[in-house]
């Protein structure tokens, strides 16, 4: 009995010292409680990086980051409630903003900080920044289609000559403002129809995410999608020039289809933080920050009109999208009910 | 009485025996508490599903999506849990029964499957065979990665399992396919029911794979309530649908007729039985092996070698080391399967030896948590953490607890199988020879169940290690863990420098994989080999 006790023993204590390690010598560090902001990360994690790294030079303070999907943090920073250990919030588009804002949970920004941005791209209610944007365009497989083969609108692609040939992403949070856009110029109705047809001509190629359909796109499982523009350029990031078999083209100008989306920052009310985190946002905000963006390899454009877009994409002055507004495209809860309705999600 | 031969009686006691004893009140305090701690999710869905009108819940259950959803999740929890139940149960007899060539390195290979994330394996087959989406991609990839819930407990069972039945039974004249239905597999019965409920409950749960996979559920449209609509509460109220299917799987296992114990008789030593020869059967045995490794294993092994060697030079700075993440993941995995095989030994002790109707609920309760995705129980823990336990909220206690809580019945399952094949007389006549009571369990019935703890542990390891939505969720910020890191690059189309994270993880569960393996081939004695 003795004899076989002895392997027991051994990992039983094994794994008792694995956990006392595990609890006592990991996690957090050591900074300094009032001069760290907790950071709460649902844009590319290394555009956040590059950003939090230049701010802690800047200013002296630490910032300590949590990544996850925008909306899972949304969700969690609601169930943390007043505790929230969140300073900041920083996300890829305005509808996990626009929804906490309507439960009253963020901070007004100081005027100085939302004048850095044109006022169209900050927050309705003065509560958050906008800090970058990203434009809805088609991505097309050039060994499958020509430039003149591409549909000017969006409304277009409900076409039953589209079928079998798009494919499409609909529960990703960038396709929402395409919805809320299609509802604002034709109508629910309209809309849903639309949808419906998109449904059917996407049939099984219907992608969990615009990376995913980036790459269906560019290897020719299917010939034509609608995806955010930096998507198309981070995978030639990835894969390099000679590997892309597909463009990237714009709607006609002001078509349903040719929406901006923001990506924006707020501080949290629960903060205890409240300077320190407004400087963060300030830096976001500011020339030194926005080169920041428009030097890391999200694509993404910065929204200070004097500094252009990394991968030679066209100036954003001179997008021509449909004007419609933050406050229009809202927490997406319409096009939420609309996409539901059409059944697909 | 499920012994179908020689049965001592004294030794092992079976079934009413065990309901003459008194329970123990510490066990059953610390049962009721473990098991009030797993139910926490489900209250906290209950609570928030309560903030959502009754209107817009029958807007979201009664449409025709909901019905295919239903459909899609049956269909797919009854097909593969039947083929896990075929691949887990050969794999474990040919394993640990028979003479198989090479069955120490076997033993590693067919259960590393589990330390695949779902995701690899769905997007290492989608590369290799595009078209395989949909149902036929949804059964292969989950059979693939949740077949080892089946073979572990299984596994474990058929080693502590008593060869002396399988021995009298062939010397009866019973031809070896009778003796495997009547014998093997009956001894097995709890391990494999067992591991059947874990996987038609996580299947319940899952969602990575399905949405690579593009196969609709019940779970994949629980996310997008979160992920597109912001709707936590509407999430909550549809996944109170999983609940209820997870009670209608449990009863049902619950329904099926009760052979009670079956604990080993003859000698109180581990004895290894004698092998049994595969004879002709040995070369088909190792293709179909060979095959099933290749599938489970290679598909994924391949993606990510073809990542490694392919993917170039990744334009993404790490914002990790590879050591870091690899042991802050090591840390937490270990004790959180540490403190889950711990927590599931009182709750098994009072299931099998004091069977009542009150302990049978208890115990089944704890397996509904399975049945719920990770999104749900990780906000549940943040709901309980930021209100009531706050000191602890993102810590790394809270985040072990919550490895804990997601996968206890991992633990159970594996620990009860084979709690049910240690005899209680053992202890008995211990405690009658003046041990005291928590020693003689120490000493006489703790070893006995060694096999089962190791597998729990193993298995909760595992699954840790992959563990990524609630990672998110509770891991102390600026902490990155392997699957934490490879989510960070996977989303970002950077596969190349996402696969050694993915690498690692299978790498860091070769180790446990292989302490078991060891450990049990230690109490083996060499092989003989009988002639069938």
């Amino acid at each position: 009995m003795q004899r076989r006790l002895r392997p027991l023993t051994a990992s039983l204590a094994l794994a008792a010292s694995a956990a006392l390690v595990s609890l006592v010598g990991c996690g957090g560090s050591n900074a300094d409680p009032a001069n760290t902001l907790v950071l709460y990360n649902g844009q590319h994690e290394q555009t956040a990086n590059a950003l939090i790294a230049a701010f802690e030079q800047k200013t002296g303070i630490t910032v300590q980051v949590r990544s996850d999907d925008e909306d899972v943090l949304a969700n969690q920073i609601v169930q943390e409630g007043a505790n929230s250990p969140a300073d900041l919030f920083y996300t890829e588009n305005s509808p996990a903003l626009a929804f906490l804002s309507s439960k009253g949970l963020l901070s007004s920004v100081t005027p100085s900080t939302l004048a850095e941005v044109p006022a169209q791209y900050d927050s309705p209610q003065g509560d958050w920044v906008g800090v970058s944007a990203r434009v809805s365009v088609l991505v097309y497989n050039t060994n499958m289609l020509q430039a003149s083969q591409l549909p000017t609108s969006i409304t277009q692609l409900a076409d039953p000559r589209w079928k079998g040939l798009i494919g499409i992403a609909p529960s990703e949070t960038d396709f929402q403002p395409i919805v809320t856009s299609l509802d604002m110029s034709e109508g629910a109705t309209a809309t849903v129809h639309w949808l419906e047809a998109l449904k059917t001509n996407a049939g099984d190629h219907t992608y969990p995410d615009n990376e995913t359909l980036v790459a269906q796109v560019n290897s020719g499982a299917v010939a034509i999608g609608v995806i955010n523009n930096y998507y198309w350029y981070r995978e030639r990031a990835e894969i390099g020039a000679s590997g892309m078999h597909s463009k990237i083209a714009f709607f006609a100008p002001r078509d349903p289809g040719y929406v901006v989306d923001v990506s924006g920052a707020a501080v949290l009310k629960s903060s205890h933080h409240q300077a320190n985190a407004e400087r963060f946002l300030a830096f976001l905000v500011s020339p030194q920050g926005q080169q920041i963006i428009a030097n890391t390899d999200s694509f993404e454009y910065p929204l200070d009109p004097s500094i252009p877009a990394a991968g030679g994409q066209i100036p954003f002055a001179s997008l021509q999208p449909n004007p419609i507004s933050i406050a229009q495209l809202g927490t997406g809860a319409t096009a939420v009910a609309l996409l539901q309705q059409a059944q697909l999600i | 009485m499920s012994v179908a031969v020689g049965d001592p009686g004294v030794i092992a006691r079976h079934g009413r025996g065990a309901h003459r004893r008194r329970t123990p009140r510490v066990l059953a305090a610390t049962s009721v508490i473990v098991a009030a701690a797993l139910l926490v999710p489900v209250v906290f869905l209950l609570v928030d599903a309560g903030q959502v009108g009754e209107a817009s819940i029958a807007r979201l259950l009664f449409r025709g999506l909901t019905a295919s959803l239903l459909w899609n999740t049956v269909r797919l929890a009854a097909v593969t849990t039947l083929l896990c139940a075929v691949i887990g149960t050969s794999a474990a007899w040919w394993i640990e029964r028979t003479a198989l060539p090479g069955r120490r390195a076997w033993a590693v290979l067919v259960i590393l499957p589990a330390a695949v994330p779902d995701f690899v394996i769905a997007y290492g087959w989608l590369s290799a065979a595009p078209w395989l989406t949909g149902y036929w991609g949804a059964v292969l990839v989950m059979t693939l990665g949740l077949y080892p819930l089946v073979y572990l407990p299984v596994a474990a069972s058929f080693r502590s399992a008593d060869p002396g039945q399988e021995e009298v039974a062939r010397s009866l004249g019973l031809r070896p396919a009778t003796v495997f239905w009547r014998v093997t597999v009956r001894q097995a019965r709890s391990a494999l029911l067992g591991g059947c409920l874990l996987v038609s409950l996580a299947l319940l749960a899952e969602y990575g794979a399905f949405e690579m996979l593009r196969y609709q559920t019940f779970t994949t449209e629980i996310f997008t309530e979160f992920q597109v609509g912001f709707n936590a509460p509407a999430a909550c109220a549809l996944s109170l649908v999983l609940v209820a299917l997870g009670v209608i799987i449990l009863g049902g296992e619950a329904s099926l007729p009760d052979r009670g114990r079956t604990s080993r008789v003859g000698p109180m030593v581990a004895r290894a039985g004698s092998r049994l020869s595969l004879g002709r059967a040995t070369v088909p045995v190792l293709v179909a092996l060979s095959l099933l490794v290749a599938m489970a294993l290679g598909v994924p092994v391949g993606m990510i070698t073809y990542w490694l060697v392919h993917g170039g030079v990744s334009t993404l700075p790490a914002t990790t080391s590879l050591l870091s993440a690899t042991l802050y993941t090591a840390g937490y995995s270990a004790a959180a399967a540490a403190l889950a095989a711990l927590l599931a030994l009182p709750v098994a002790l009072l299931a099998v030896r004091h069977r009542s109707r009150w302990s049978r609920v208890l115990e089944r309760s704890t397996l509904l948590v399975q049945a719920l995705p990770g999104v749900v129980v990780a906000l549940a823990l943040v709901y309980l953490g930021t209100n009531y336990l706050l000191p602890l909220y993102q810590t790394p206690p809270m985040l072990v607890v919550a490895y804990a809580v997601l996968f206890f019945p991992l633990a159970l399952i594996a620990v009860r199988a084979t709690v049910a094949r240690a005899p209680v007389g053992l202890e008995e006549i211990a405690r009658s020879l003046g041990k005291r009571p928590l020693r003689a369990r120490l000493e006489v019935t703790l070893p006995l169940i060694a096999p089962g703890i190791a597998a729990a542990f193993c298995l909760v390891f595992m699954a840790s290690v992959t563990e990524l939505t609630a990672t998110l969720i509770l891991v102390p910020t600026g902490v990155q863990t392997l699957a934490t890191q490879f989510w960070a690059f996977t989303s970002n189309v950077s596969y190349s420098a996402a696969a050694p994270y993915a690498a690692v993880m299978i790498a860091l569960a070769v180790v446990p994989a292989l302490l078991v393996g060891r450990w049990f081939s230690r109490n083996q004695s060499p092989s003989a080999t009988l002639q069938p």
